[in-house]
């Protein structure tokens, strides 16, 4: 066989069963008080601070982390569960998710100690946001075109450019960019950038909203001018950053995220056809729920050899292929049957607000966090096509 | 499952490639492959797999036999492999010895039924029976005043009219008229029409993600052989996405379909998990069927669409073996009615249940 991909059947353990509960708990009190409505995915108010402080006290962010950086050494099966708890409750994560899934790890990866010391036990207590600064605005999936420049200056570097598409950047208190410190050689087009912590709210920082086609504004234009980053805060290797980018992509493409955004639509839409559904509903919704039912137990066998040190960058590149366009695709299959829920369904407000949204959101879901071209791409050397 | 770790995968993968070799059997218009293939699967105790060593078996483990059915899929085994195992494990359930030869179940649809007679004989007509012509006993599930009940049936007693599913292979249809059965018991608890139908469906899963399996490995390594357009067809881009969208299908389908096999051979009981995990991987895998099939044939070109080239063999009895034991939409109407039974806040406990 040239092309061995492996999904192993993967069963959660016990010890995340007890956990799951626990979310549920903790969500279910969430949302009593108040602070989040889990049938409304288009609220104005993603950013929670004092949610994220009580998922930190929890124990829940960084929980995969050594302890003296305020992690818990829990598996990453565990972590998984809280994530797809979070997702499906519709909770608002968005002022931790990145710090806890992405930029925490590269921390841990590649940070000077006394840098780990000062920022890693404040992620896991909810306490600060991360944006990812990669793309520009002549450089999105092609990732190694990047032009804003870090210049060596005494003690440290100052950067000029444009970040662009920067998720929460009006909200995060750090970034991590990766910016050129020295022009591409003729070998090696990727040679020459550099990944850094930021911090932002800082000199020389701009940050101008950008409006999204779902009435929000979360992703920003970021803007630097001559912005001063002290030597320590450079991550890895000057030259370097292409060495280190890929191999967190397995956890980046393959965790519940991938498939859970616009779950809520099918909820809802369960909800609206009641217990006795006609066959053309109850196809529909059989042949969504084993979709979803497949796509989970691929992402979590993912999760699974992830935790077993393996590296399946292949299986996690299907994983968001797959999943990205299924819940791209779901919102609109839902309208299909939603077209023949009866007038007096309780719910019919609900799920047509709801569709509205998950409708103007879909488009977006296999752009983000690398397209599926891209993905595609990279399954294609996997299967020995490049 | 793509690597062998078990011996019985390890016996039926050597069987297969020596007395197996799709190229070989495409070549054979007289089917002279068939009998010392049947003959060296049946001394290795592999279609009797499910049956314990007590009523005639092998006794190999139910995670082995799923194994062994994935495997037969990689190479579009054309012998009534997966009929006899499952026609073994439903005579074993009534703990009714298993007799040598080819066998099948009655019926292979969940839309028919056989009666069990006041008498003791048996009545009924069977639709899309896989290999029931050559079969030369069947197990059949019949329904009685008394509830239900496994036969085991003289296949010389029944009348079959003969036929071909898509993929070639045969596909009958069966009746029996008053037919005295050779063995009767009662079924146990736990063991009727909707769970035979369900683990013949992930039975047919396996082998449909064994075959999706192949159809990608076949079809890497033609793109990376034929040359169009001066260069292999492989680097160009719209052939290369075409591919990763087919390994896509064969991951769904091997994940769909190896996590309800894994979910029956660790289950207690058929419970609502279980059913979860077995309609899934036939609605899924009858999709990647089709969607992953298509690929595959487009990737070939028109090669692909000879008789002489092998890929048929693997496209045609993934697009057929959707059929057997209940197509997609019929597991797709059954799911969603659980679905909507339990209620909208009870569907994802469902889905995170493991």
């Amino acid at each position: 066989m040239t092309a061995a991909l492996r999904f192993d059947p993967i069963r959660l353990p016990e010890k995340c069963e007890q956990l799951r509960k626990e979310v549920r708990a903790f969500l279910a009190e969430e949302i009593a008080a108040g602070t989040f409505d889990p049938h409304k995915p288009n609220r104005e108010d993603t950013d929670v601070p004092e949610f994220s402080r009580r998922v930190g006290a929890k124990g829940w962010l960084g929980m995969t982390w050594p302890k003296k950086y305020g992690g818990q050494e829990r598996s990453f099966l565990e972590r998984y569960v809280v994530t797809e708890e979070m997702r499906v409750a519709n909770a608002p994560t968005r002022r931790f998710f990145v710090a806890d899934r992405q930029s925490g790890p590269v921390l841990l990866k590649y940070a000077p100690e006394h840098i780990k010391m000062e920022i890693l036990p404040r992620i896991c207590r909810g306490e600060v946001c991360f944006a990812i600064g990669m793309s520009e605005p002549n450089s999105g999936s092609d990732l190694f075109a990047a032009k804003t420049r870090a210049t060596k200056t005494d003690g440290g570097y100052l950067i000029n450019g444009t970040k662009i598409w920067t998720s929460s950047a009006h909200i995060a208190d750090y970034m991590i960019a990766i910016f050129r410190t020295s022009p591409p050689t003729k070998e090696n087009r990727r040679h020459g950038l550099t990944q850094f912590l930021v911090k932002m709210k800082q000199p020389g920082i701009k940050v101008n909203p950008i409006g999204q086609i779902t009435g929000q504004y979360e992703f920003n234009e970021v803007v630097f001018t001559d912005h001063f980053i002290p030597d320590d805060h450079v991550l890895g290797e000057v030259d370097g950053a292409w060495k280190q980018a890929t191999s967190e992509l397995a956890y980046e493409r393959s965790g519940p995220e991938r498939f859970l955004e616009t779950y809520y639509v099918l909820t809802e839409l369960v909800r609206a056809v009641g217990p006795n559904p006609d066959t053309r509903s109850a196809e529909g919704i059989g042949r969504l729920v084993a979709q979803l039912h497949t796509m989970r137990r691929m992402s979590v066998s993912v999760a699974g050899m992830l935790e077993a040190g393996k590296e399946p960058v292949v299986e996690a590149s299907i994983v968001k292929d797959i999943g990205t366009v299924w819940e791209q695709q779901l919102p609109h299959r839902v309208r299909d049957l939603a077209a023949f829920v009866e007038e007096t369904a309780t719910n019919r407000e609900t799920l047509e607000r709801q569709l509205d949204f998950a409708i103007k959101t879909a488009p977006k879901l296999t752009i983000q966090g690398g397209t599926t071209e891209v993905l595609r791409g990279i399954i294609a050397r996997g299967l020995g096509l490049r | 499952m793509a690597e062998s770790d078990n011996i019985v995968v390890e016996t039926a993968e050597k069987i297969f490639a020596d007395l197996a070799d799709p190229q070989t059997i495409n070549n054979d218009k007289k089917g002279t492959w068939q009998a010392p293939l049947w003959q060296a699967l049946s001394e290795a105790g592999l279609p009797l797999s499910w049956v314990p060593d007590d009523l005639g078996g092998s006794g190999a483990s139910l995670a082995d036999g799923f194994a062994l059915l994935n495997a037969a899929g990689r190479f579009a085994v054309a012998v009534p492999l997966a009929e006899t195992m499952l026609a073994g494990w439903l005579l074993a359930q009534a703990k009714i010895a298993s007799p040598a030869g080819e066998m099948t179940v009655l019926p292979a649809s969940p839309k028919d039924r056989f009666t069990l007679n006041a008498d003791g004989s048996l009545s009924g007509r069977a639709r899309g029976v896989p290999f029931a012509k050559t079969a030369k006993h069947f197990a059949v599930l019949a329904h009685g005043k008394d509830g239900v009940a496994i036969a085991l049936v003289d296949g010389a007693k029944a009348r079959i009219e003969s036929g071909l599913n898509v993929g070639y292979d045969h596909s009958d249809t069966v009746t029996l008229d008053k037919v005295q059965p050779v063995t009767l018991k009662p079924a146990p608890k736990g063991v009727d029409q909707t769970n035979l139908m369900l683990m013949g469906g992930v039975a047919r899963s396996l082998q449909i993600a064994g075959a999706l399996e192949s159809m990608l490995d076949i079809s890497v390594r033609y793109s990376n052989e034929r040359v169009a357009f001066e260069k292999k067809i492989s680097k160009f881009q719209a052939v290369q996405h075409n591919l990763a969208r087919l390994a896509g299908e064969s991951a769904a389908a091997l994940a769909a379909a190896t996590s309800a096999a894994d979910a029956i051979a660790n289950a207690e009981s058929f419970d609502d998990e279980v059913y979860l995990e077995a309609a899934s991987a036939k609605i899924r895998c009858a999709e990647a069927a089709e969607k992953g099939g298509a690929i595959a044939h487009q990737v070939h070109g028109a090669i692909g669409f000879t008789i002489e080239h092998i890929l048929h063999r693997y496209s045609l009895r993934a697009l057929a073996w959707r059929d057997d034991f209940g197509s997609e939409s019929h597991w797709a109407v059954e799911l969603g009615k659980l679905v909507a039974n339990r209620g909208a806040d009870e569907l994802w406990p469902l889905v995170a249940s493991r």
